[in-house]
């Protein structure tokens, strides 16, 4: 174990401790803009561990996050549970319910998981309504506690921490070197024994963990949980967006492509409120047509022709 | 026996989103996420057509699938081909063509909100007629017919003709088609522009006795997609015979339990599809 290979977690903490600070410096909208881009650096980069390497377009992370946001409201209006106790529930649940649908679909071709996933966030927001509707009775479900913008900051760093440290202690376990293989050849992984749908379940059971986490650390935001809010679609695309932006075969790549396009967002959302979807889709194709291995790629593609 | 009939009108259209999507998926290989946004584009021109001039839907279906053919025509020549060329397996076409038509499909429904941002509603042929003891809207059952008209044709085309043949022929396998002298190329977008024609007219004859609006379109997408799998991919009679079981089940759990659910039911079948037949109702399972 040479010392380079610890160069990233050395380089890792004063980044994080540099972030800790930054909501003294600023605070109202910048401080917001923040915990957009650490909501969105968590989200995509706990995707990109698990879609980088088996290349399967996870559309469930509205889905997930959706059942964090809900479950912190339910459980505390409906069961009146602490905002902690819903805290540690949230991602237990999704982290099962994304173990079952890994388990039932991962097993075949991708396709069938990226449909299953594509309407996921839309049916769950589904029965969640209609459970509300007809045994709970359709009341409010509020969030409310004493935290500020501040706290989910802080809170969302740390997630965002944990989904690098684990990251990078992936790439260095015998798991990560399966999905290394898996990522380049599936059929030679198989062949050299390695249980590739185990692999798979386990990385997308950790990116349903991280995105129930977010979705129950932000919700205090909403105050209201409302379904149809929490269950977006659109997270789902923006994620898959952003992490492809910046390149999914490193670590740090989708934290690339979240800062530009979280402001991009911003400036579109402000200036051009009702052009956000074709925006979105505009942004897609230039990805998938001129980028397609995002930033980093790019990158890396012009360094390579000045070394040679 | 009302949820029999109504499952049954609403399979009817089903299947034609479904037989659409199939040719896409199954002969093109490009796994179109955009083909329920062209369902509501066909929708949407009924409707502005309808309420602007007053022309009957059932005039618009034809100029729509004009359009709806050479639209995809030029959408697979442009922006498709390019990354068929470019893909080295058929693993890395799916992710790209799913990219590149999530993009597409975002982009369209942007371009309906900007067109027409409410319900597209509007009543046309809305009475009601008695049908083996039943009452059903004339509306559901001209659509239903319209679409067995289309997608009986759409099977003699398949089953009969030349063309037809060198299509199933790229279904079964491109490298082999294209060794008996297939034009493989050409025989893919003209499997797209047909599917997208199905489908534009599919929007048509839904958007008579569906409200929609500009994004519902992903629900229809998913749904197609249940079926396509369900029937197995490639297999037009097997989308049409799994369209008509989605149609039923759908009807029977909004009539029974909770229109609210219809989008859970066919999620419902898709999970008993990927645990028990995989490989579709009538596919065979893969070597």
């Amino acid at each position: 174990m040479t010392q380079s290979n610890y160069l990233p977690l050395v380089l890792g903490v004063p980044v994080v401790g540099a972030a800790a600070v930054l909501p003294f410096l600023v605070d109202g909208y910048w401080l917001s803009v923040a915990v957009y881009i650490l909501m969105y650096t968590a989200l995509s980069t706990s995707w990109a561990l698990f879609s980088g390497p088996t290349r399967y377009i996870a559309l469930s992370t509205g889905a997930f996050f959706g059942v964090g946001g809900y479950l912190v409201g339910t459980g505390m209006s409906d069961y009146e549970q602490s905002y902690w106790t819903m805290l540690v529930i949230a991602p237990v649940v999704a982290t099962i319910l994304a173990a079952l649908i890994g388990l039932v679909t991962l097993r075949l071709s991708g396709v069938y998981f990226v449909i299953f996933t594509l309407g996921l966030a839309e049916m769950i927001r589904n029965l969640v309504s209609w459970v509300q509707n007809n045994f709970l009775g359709s009341r409010g479900l509020y969030v409310l506690t004493d935290l500020t913008e501040m706290h989910i900051y802080w809170m969302l760093l740390a997630i965002t921490a944990a989904v690098f440290l684990f990251g990078w202690l992936l790439g260095r376990s015998r798991l990560g070197f399966a999905l290394r293989i898996l990522g380049n050849d599936e059929q030679v992984a198989q062949h050299v024994g390695i249980d590739t749908a185990q692999a798979k379940v386990i990385l997308f059971m950790t990116t349903g963990f991280f995105a129930a986490l977010v979705g129950a650390v932000v919700a205090p935001r909403y105050y209201y949980i409302e379904p149809n809010v929490v269950f977006s679609p659109e997270l789902s695309f923006l994620v898959v967006i952003m992490a492809l932006l910046g390149g999914i075969h490193r670590l740090w790549g989708p934290l690339l492509g979240v800062i530009p396009f979280t402001l991009l967002w911003e400036i579109i959302t402000v200036y051009l409120p009702n052009a956000t979807t074709m925006a979105l889709g505009i942004a897609f194709l230039l990805i998938v047509y001129f980028i397609p291995h995002g930033v980093v790629g790019l990158a890396e593609k012009f360094l390579k022709r000045g070394e040679a | 026996m009302d949820i029999v009939i109504s499952g049954l009108l609403l399979g009817g259209s089903y299947a034609l989103i479904a037989m659409g999507l199939n040719l896409q998926y199954g002969v093109a290989r490009i796994m179109n996420l955009a083909n329920g946004e062209l369902l509501v584009l066909g929708a949407l021109a009924a409707f502005w057509v309808f309420t602007t001039t007053g022309m009957s839907p059932l005039v618009t279906l034809f100029a729509v699938a004009i359009v709806g053919f050479a639209g995809s025509w030029a959408v697979y020549r442009i922006f498709l081909a390019p990354l068929v060329r470019r893909s080295a397996n058929q693993g890395q076409l799916e992710v790209d063509s799913i990219l590149a038509t999530f993009g597409m499909s975002f982009f369209l429904v942007g371009v309906m909100v900007s067109i027409h941002s409410e319900y597209f509603t509007y009543s046309f042929l809305a009475s009601p007629v008695a049908l083996l003891g039943t009452t059903v809207a004339l509306n559901r059952l001209v659509a239903f017919c319209f679409a067995v008209l289309i997608g009986g044709g759409l099977y003699l085309w398949l089953n009969r003709t030349r063309a037809g043949l060198a299509v199933r022929a790229v279904a079964v396998s491109p490298e082999a088609a294209g060794l008996v002298g297939i034009n493989v190329d050409r025989v893919s977008a003209l499997a797209f522009a047909v599917g997208g024609m199905v489908t534009g007219v599919a929007g048509v004859l839904v958007s008579t006795f569906i409200t929609l609006d500009a994004s519902v379109g992903v629900i229809f997408t998913m749904k197609a997609l249940i079926i396509v799998i369900m029937g197995g991919v490639g297999d037009i009679r097997g989308s049409i015979i799994a369209a008509l079981i989605l149609g039923m089940v759908e009807s029977a759990v909004a009539t029974l339990i909770d229109p609210g659910l219809t989008l859970a039911s066919a999620y419902m079948i898709f999970l008993l599809i990927l645990l028990f037949r995989p490989q579709g109702l009538f596919g065979r399972r893969a070597a």
